[in-house]
């Protein structure tokens, strides 16, 4: 184990800086994304609802290696070329998305509808209470289950490897099949893994003590 | 036009139609083995014995944070080495099992700790055993807490089956590649076709646990 790690530990970093860096970017847009439906879902509005509910749907519901495929061989085919590792963060961005969605719009129907209510009254419009009232405390309550989407989200990236998205577990695997030491190649890359989830899932459960 | 008709030819329908037998076959195996396996595991979690429930819990939390696909790589890959050879249905269906059930057993656990501890003591004071309140007072209404998280995860293991074509089991998404491998103009209506039959899966799954949700809830 030890001298699979001190033979290839520029490849294993490699990989380990691109599961890093494609789960971010997901975890960015996917933020924005989820949060944009969340807020479409909640409206009074409802063909925004409709239209927000058919995207989670769609996306919670067909598997993540389905979508990342779609835009590793299709979208080249008809629209425009783009490497394993922009099609994995595609992939993992829409897939993470409309968990992320369905997360944030429970936290907004969680908090009271008095909060919105006296909102309005002080004569701040429907948009400026969403901003400065209700999304602050919303996402107050939904942080540890944003956080195990994230943990999620590091764990899926590793599709990356099905559209040779060059991370941790595309490197790994080359290294298995290049040494054939496929035992501890597997063992090295389950620690980095852990390296990433494992202190984010005990600093998550520690956040949802503290918040109950 | 002809492309579609080509593509969705009944050989073609036919032969992706028995790989979604192949993922649900699998998905229903492991659906009823880590079941099993999450309940004992997320039973012996709650009950303590110290050491051991510390020491599953050890194992259960290193297990939920590893990402499915290596654990199908070294079922399918590393193991292998060790002597131990499986079927590429048998290492899907190990792996799937050895995720899932601890990803089940914390949903158990928690649901079991959902339960006002009210209930245990009242089942204890009538003159029934740990084991007896437990199994007849405890689970049942455990059980019914955990109906939504159970079958979201079950809908997360039937879409994880895919993961399984990498050591080519014939399932849904290996059999659509064998299919556009043939013509590249398949590839649109393949994938259309396989994300269609996936969903209409996942998402009857998700309207029946809503609906139990609501009865139960």
């Amino acid at each position: 184990m030890i001298q699979v790690l001190t033979n290839n530990w520029p490849t294993l970093l490699t990989g380990f800086g691109n599961t890093l860096l494609c789960s971010v970017i997901a975890l960015f847009f996917s933020l924005i994304i989820g949060s944009g439906f969340a807020i479409m879902e909640t409206l009074p509005n409802k063909l925004c609802r409709i239209i927000a509910n058919t995207y989670i749907e769609i996306f919670r519901n067909i598997p993540l290696l389905v979508i990342t495929m779609f835009f590793y061989v299709v979208v080249p085919q008809y629209v425009l070329k783009m490497s394993g590792f922009t099609a994995g963060t595609i992939g993992l961005t829409l897939y993470t998305s409309s968990f992320i969605a369905e997360t944030v719009r429970a936290g907004i129907q969680a908090v009271d509808t008095g909060q919105m209510e006296g909102a309005r009254s002080t004569g701040l419009t429907y948009w400026q209470s969403m901003r400065y009232i209700i999304l602050p405390q919303a996402f107050r309550l939904v942080i540890p289950p944003l956080g195990n989407q994230f943990i999620n989200l590091i764990k899926n990236s590793s599709v990356l490897a099905f559209v040779a998205g060059f991370d941790l577990m595309y490197q790994g695997d080359a290294l298995a099949s290049a040494t054939f030491d496929t035992f501890n190649t597997y063992l090295v890359v389950g620690v980095f893994y852990l390296i990433l989830t494992l202190p984010l899932s005990y600093y998550m459960r520690h956040l949802e003590k503290k918040l109950a | 036009m002809s492309i579609l008709s080509q593509a969705y030819s009944w050989i073609n329908l036919k032969f992706l139609l028995a790989g979604l037998g192949v993922t649900i076959e699998v998905s229903l195996i492991s659906i009823a083995l880590s079941f099993a396996i999450g309940l004992i595991l997320g039973i012996i979690r709650y009950v303590g014995f110290k050491y051991v429930s510390a020491a599953v819990g050890f194992v259960i939390d290193i297990v939920r944070n590893l990402p499915l696909l290596l654990i199908i790589f070294f079922t399918y890959f590393a193991l292998p080495q060790t002597g131990l050879r499986m079927s590429a249905m048998s290492a899907a269906i190990t792996a799937l099992v050895v995720f899932e059930s601890a990803m089940l057993a914390e949903i158990v656990r928690s649901g079991i700790i959902a339960v006002d501890p009210g209930q245990m003591e009242g089942a204890r004071s009538t003159g029934m055993s740990y084991w007896q309140a437990m199994q007849h007072i405890i689970l049942p209404q455990a059980l019914l807490k955990m109906i939504p998280p159970l079958v979201s995860q079950f809908i997360s293991l039937i879409k994880d089956t895919s993961l399984a074509t990498i050591i080519v089991l014939p399932e849904l998404l290996y059999r659509a590649q064998i299919i556009y491998g043939q013509d590249t103009r398949y590839m649109l209506p393949m994938y259309l076709m396989i994300a269609v039959m996936y969903f209409i899966v996942c998402y009857a799954l998700s309207l029946v646990a809503r609906r139990l949700e609501k009865r139960f809830g």
